[in-house]
């Protein structure tokens, strides 16, 4: 059996799929990226194969994305992250032509053409608020754990503002409503909202367009989701594994390199 | 006194400087080509003779020459009847930018209180007023401070910094903004006006009386080598480009700092030459010539050998800039019929000081002369006034051609701003985009 695989190796986790010559998903690998880039690059893509039965000798074409796309070892070519998570969401939703990834270190608002190509994109890259670290810096003070956050958020009973501005002034901002007896649904939903905000203007940037898809860590937080389209006054469709797109938009160009473009 | 001194400068220039130079490149061994790249230019080695001389030779101007600094957008011919030395603080920022020390120049300035926000070239510039440090070595301190607000507003509050301390007379030609639409008349009357009334207290600066024949001399020269530069851009029209905008970049020196002198127009001619023969021969900057494309705004000097580098491997050549273009858009209308109208035309209409339609019709024309595949915006975070409308002319350019854009955030010279893996995610996803 012949497969593609494609590893994307973020600021957060490493992330590996591996597709059969159908394009079917055979196989996925999720692990902490910590400080060894190549080796958790590697132990992705030997889970995502053992997964599927296979070993390295059934690796056909392998292509590495995601900040640390350099180093992932034997990869038949590099492409960015833009690239790829744009040809995932493409792939499990033809008719996409935007897309909202909210990931650990960025956030980027990519407009898409038929295929998944790339048409435009914006990011937020030069500050932490609005990337998926605000979420975990704030998770911290409120005690809720990143994926407790937007369960809490979902109960909140008021609104409450919070500066969209410096994740580190936030989290000043966020422990003095707390003094305040301000409770923890409703600074978790203020936080939600702070950067929803900023996600709004990178998705104006990029041209706001329907049917839209949010992936990334950040599509995990259902108030975030609601908050983001409130704003928008849009509805975002949301991958079953929305932190998988840009590894399988990789596998999907490594097929694509052997055996041609592939139509969903 | 000012004649030993004068002596003293004409002997450094015309003897002592080029021999020294010469035997520095004598010494210099000749570096590796990188295969990504063409040939190098041959005009390279007589650019960085003419640019070491011109600010080695500053230092002995000093008594000998009055010495001016002059912002980029000014009508500089008004002061070379009058023997002024010229040096050109936005050059040397941009210097100090590419040398990699612009950081820590603009600190002398940020420590006396000038924020980090301002322009860096002001900063850079301040800072090295503050401390003497220069990558150039010693350049003297300004006679006279020579400005015009056609480039920006800031240039005015930092040349009024320098008069203050320096102690020397600061001129100000104010440029109304052009909007489109409105008779421009008025406007380049009052800028044509000032020019004429600045003249007496120029020559009591120079203390040398204003010659008309030098004048109308150096206007010409100007308008010649303004022409001749625009014919070097037009060069890379040609498939593959025998010269990257990136190179351009950097042979645009003398074009902004030797304007209306013989030496500016002869280099220009025989980088036209060159850049003509590599056309004729089929030479190209990149051998791997896939994607054109449109840069707006100034380099980031401090990235510029590694963004080369960056595009060159995608196969990703920059053919035009609004930037580069500047020096060719108006200064070849320099005519010597009415002199001081046509360096009020020629000055007054610099893109910069004109509204956001004009830039618009700009870029496009540039997108469709070069047929480009994308335009890079370089929003450089203190330069305001260039980096303004960016995402507005984004949107109109993808709505008329069918080009791809990326915006870079970076800064001209201040590499604090920069962040080379974010970069380099941004221009490859970029160029990714191009693939079609």
């Amino acid at each position: 059996m012949d497969l593609f695989a494609g590893v994307d190796v973020g600021s957060q986790a490493a992330k590996a799929v591996v597709l059969d010559g159908e394009g079917r998903v055979v196989g996925r690998a999720l692990l902490d990226t910590g400080p060894d880039f190549p080796g958790s690059a590697r132990r992705a893509l030997e889970e995502a194969l053992a997964r599927a039965g296979a070993g390295a000798e059934a690796l056909r074409v392998l292509v590495g994305t995601g900040y640390g796309r350099a180093s992932v070892a034997g990869a038949h070519r590099v492409v960015t992250e833009i690239t790829c998570h744009a040809r995932g969401v493409g792939w499990l939703f033809p008719q996409a032509r935007l897309l909202l990834d909210v990931g650990g270190q960025d956030s980027k608002a990519i407009r898409l053409g038929p295929g998944g190509k790339v048409e435009g994109f914006a990011m937020n890259d030069k500050c932490a608020a609005g990337t998926g670290k605000f979420l975990s810096v704030l998770a911290q003070s409120l005690r809720t754990g990143v994926e407790g956050l937007g369960p809490a958020g979902l109960r909140a009973a008021k609104e409450l503002h919070l500066s969209s501005t410096c994740t580190v002034f936030a989290e000043s901002e966020v422990i003095s409503l707390l003094s305040r007896g301000e409770s923890v649904p409703d600074v978790a939903h203020a936080v939600h909202m702070a950067m929803a905000r900023r996600l709004q203007g990178l998705v104006r940037q990029a041209g706001l367009r329907e049917p839209a898809v949010f992936t990334g860590g950040g599509a995990l937080n259902a108030d975030l989701v609601r908050s983001v389209e409130g704003l928008l006054g849009i509805r975002f469709e949301i991958p079953e594994e929305p932190a998988f797109t840009g590894a399988l938009g990789a596998a999907l160009l490594a097929r694509e390199m052997a055996r041609g473009p592939l139509t969903p | 006194m000012r004649l030993v001194r004068e002596a003293r400068f004409r002997l450094m220039k015309d003897l002592v400087l080029p021999a020294a130079l010469k035997a520095r490149e004598g010494r210099r061994r000749p570096g590796k080509g990188d295969p990504l790249f063409g040939p190098p230019l041959k005009c390279g080695a007589e650019l960085k003779r003419i640019m070491a001389r011109h600010y080695a030779l500053a230092k002995y101007a000093k008594g000998a020459r009055p010495v001016a600094y002059v912002t980029s957008g000014a009508p500089v011919e008004l002061l070379r009847p009058l023997g002024f030395y010229t040096l050109y603080p936005e050059n040397h920022s941009a210097l100090c930018g590419a040398r990699k020390v612009g950081e820590r120049i603009a600190l002398h300035a940020e420590a006396r209180g000038f924020s980090p926000d301002l322009c860096s070239y002001a900063r850079i510039d301040l800072g090295h007023a503050f401390s003497g440090e220069s990558p150039a070595g010693d350049l003297p301190a300004p006679d006279l401070l020579f400005c015009t607000t056609n480039i920006c507003q800031t240039v005015l509050y930092w040349f009024k910094a320098l008069a203050h301390h320096h102690r020397v007379p600061l001129v100000v030609l104010d440029t109304p903004y052009l909007h489109g639409g409105q008779d421009e008349g008025p406007a380049l009357r009052y800028f044509r006006d000032q020019m004429v009334e600045v003249v007496p207290r120029l020559e009591r600066i120079a203390r040398r009386d204003f010659d008309e024949s030098r004048f109308l001399a150096a206007l010409e020269s100007s308008r010649r080598a303004s022409l001749l530069w625009g014919k070097v851009l037009e060069t890379l029209k040609a498939r593959p480009a025998p010269l990257t905008i990136f190179d351009a970049f950097v042979h645009l020196m003398p074009v902004v700092s030797l304007r209306g002198l013989p030496v500016c127009e002869r280099y220009y001619e025989g980088l036209l030459a060159e850049a003509e023969e590599r056309v004729r021969k089929g030479v190209a900057a990149v051998p791997g010539e896939r994607f054109r494309l449109l840069w707006d705004n100034i380099a980031i000097w401090f990235a510029l050998g590694s963004l080369a580098r960056l595009f060159a491997r995608a196969g990703a050549v920059p053919v035009a800039a609004t930037y580069t273009h500047a020096w060719a858009e108006t200064v070849q209308d320099l005519d010597g019929k009415d002199p001081f109208g046509a360096l009020s035309r020629a000055y007054g209409r610099i893109f910069l000081n004109r509204d956001l339609a004009h830039r618009r019709n700009l870029l496009l024309t540039l997108a469709r002369e070069y047929a480009v595949d994308g335009v890079v915006f370089h929003s450089a975070r203190s330069c305001k006034p260039y980096s303004i409308g960016q995402y507005d002319m984004r949107g109109l350019l993808e709505g008329e051609l069918p080009l791809r854009t990326v915006v870079l955030e970076a800064d001209m010279a201040d590499g604090r701003v920069w962040s080379q893996a974010q970069a380099e995610t941004r221009l490859e996803a970029f160029f990714e985009s191009l693939e079609r």
